[in-house]
């Protein structure tokens, strides 16, 4: 991931009808896209944006569950949320060192998701009420996050599609965590019987929004489906997670909080009730319970590790001219 | 706009007789810092029993809008390869 090179670097490609076929016909090739080959600037555009945006959330995601490590019920669940939440650190790395190979900083992404021009998963915008909840996002939020991310990996854009395969071998243990979790208090006293009933009825709805809007009404996907950025559309996407989760909410005696969902024989999956869009909305543009608290949290982390950056910036420039010194 | 630490890119050494890999890459002040990032970031489940990190500056990579005149030429010669030549059955196995 050569980013260095490219960050400012002039990046114009004279976008001639030739150039793009020529482009189009690499990615209907299945030829990988690397960072210093000439792309179309929608291309570039694109990736950074949602590269940035996976990003973003695996960052912020860290906070809801955050919330939790020092609550933790034994010391077995405190290590694996600690190591979960370090693994979410770790992906958000992985996912801004893509992004950066496109062109645009680390810093100047920061900058756009500190001052709200960068979204991130609107599912982090809801509060993490109960410990129940921890294990419900591993089972559901993860568990949607891999639906999504396993495409990824064979994502056309190289440095994407080689970051998303080490975030999929990470995700598993996170979704297997969380499942073992709610299946504990599932099979609990009937407090916690209801601690993962109130959970999931909490979580189910929000969960499938993470797939983004309808395909009618989603408008980066049909140019992002063409240049294999994209594999499924939203609609497919959640068709299969709904298929996958609701045996696993059956097997631990949980109702899924859907009074419209039934097996329908012929498309050999569920149906399911109409998901409330305005909350949607409402969520993405600011209005969820937690959007300030995120980003307030989120600045300040930032904010309060500057003196450190700053210091390792400055330690590392005296050991550079002791050395040069010695020399 | 804040001041941009140095980015450095990670290689690892998945075990001993392997050559080191390049794997990713990630920001640090300096040599000591990279290498603890590196061994948080890319060795959390046994990745690897050795890291190096390399200044991404230091790298001059080949343009990719010559890699046809580069690496194009070694298709047409065959004659590199040992099944270019034909060599009797009966000679047994070169």
């Amino acid at each position: 991931m050569y980013s260095q090179g490219l960050i400012g670097a002039d990046s114009t490609t004279e976008e001639t009808p030739e150039f793009l076929a020529r482009f189009q016909a690499r990615i209907d090739a299945e030829e990988k896209i690397e960072p210093n080959d000439a792309m179309p600037e929608g291309y570039r555009r694109t990736l950074v944006r949602q590269i940035g945006q996976h990003a973003h959330s695996e960052i912020v995601g860290m906070l809801p569950e955050g919330n939790w490590i020092t609550r933790a019920p034994s010391l077995k669940r405190k290590a694996a949320l600690l190591a979960k939440v370090q693994d979410e650190g770790g992906h958000g790395l992985y996912l801004y060192a893509a992004a950066e190979t496109l062109g645009v900083s680390r810093e100047e992404m920061t900058e756009e998701l500190h001052a709200g021009k960068a979204k991130y998963s609107s599912i982090f915008n809801y509060p993490t009420l109960s410990w129940a909840d921890i294990g419900t996002i591993g089972w559901l939020v993860d568990g949607a996050a891999i639906m999504n991310q396993i495409p990824l990996c064979r994502c056309s854009f190289g440095p994407y599609a080689r970051a998303m395969i080490r975030v999929c071998k990470e995700e598993s243990f996170h979704q297997r965590q969380g499942y073992e979790i709610v299946m504990t208090l599932a099979r609990g006293t009937p407090a916690q019987r209801e601690m993962a009933q109130d959970a999931l009825n909490r979580w189910w709805w929000p969960s499938l929004m993470m797939f983004g809007p309808h395909d009618a009404d989603s408008e980066h996907s049909d140019q992002s489906m063409a240049w294999k950025i994209k594999r499924f559309s939203n609609d497919e996407l959640r068709q299969k997670f709904i298929d996958a989760t609701v045996p696993q909410a059956e097997f631990l005696g949980l109702s899924v909080p859907d009074e419209d969902l039934k097996w329908n024989e012929e498309k050999n999956g569920y149906d399911h009730g109409e998901i409330d869009w305005s909350e949607f909305w409402r969520v993405v543009k600011g209005g969820g319970q937690m959007n300030v608290d995120r980003i307030r949290d989120r600045k300040a982390a930032w904010d309060n590790g500057a003196w450190v950056r700053e210091a390792a910036r400055a330690h590392a420039a005296k050991r550079a001219t002791r050395k040069q010194a010695a020399e | 706009m804040t001041e941009a630490t140095p980015l450095w890119e990670v290689f690892i050494r998945p075990r001993n007789g392997l050559a080191h890999k390049h794997c990713g890459s990630l920001h640090a002040a300096d040599e000591v810092l990279a290498l603890n990032a590196a061994r948080d970031v890319y060795t959390r489940r046994g990745e690897g029993v050795s890291i190096w990190v390399v200044p991404s500056a230091a790298i001059t990579a080949s343009d990719p809008d010559q890699a046809a005149e580069n690496f194009e030429p070694t298709a047409d010669k065959i004659y590199r390869h040992p099944t270019f030549y034909e060599i009797p059955e009966d000679v047994g196995h070169m």
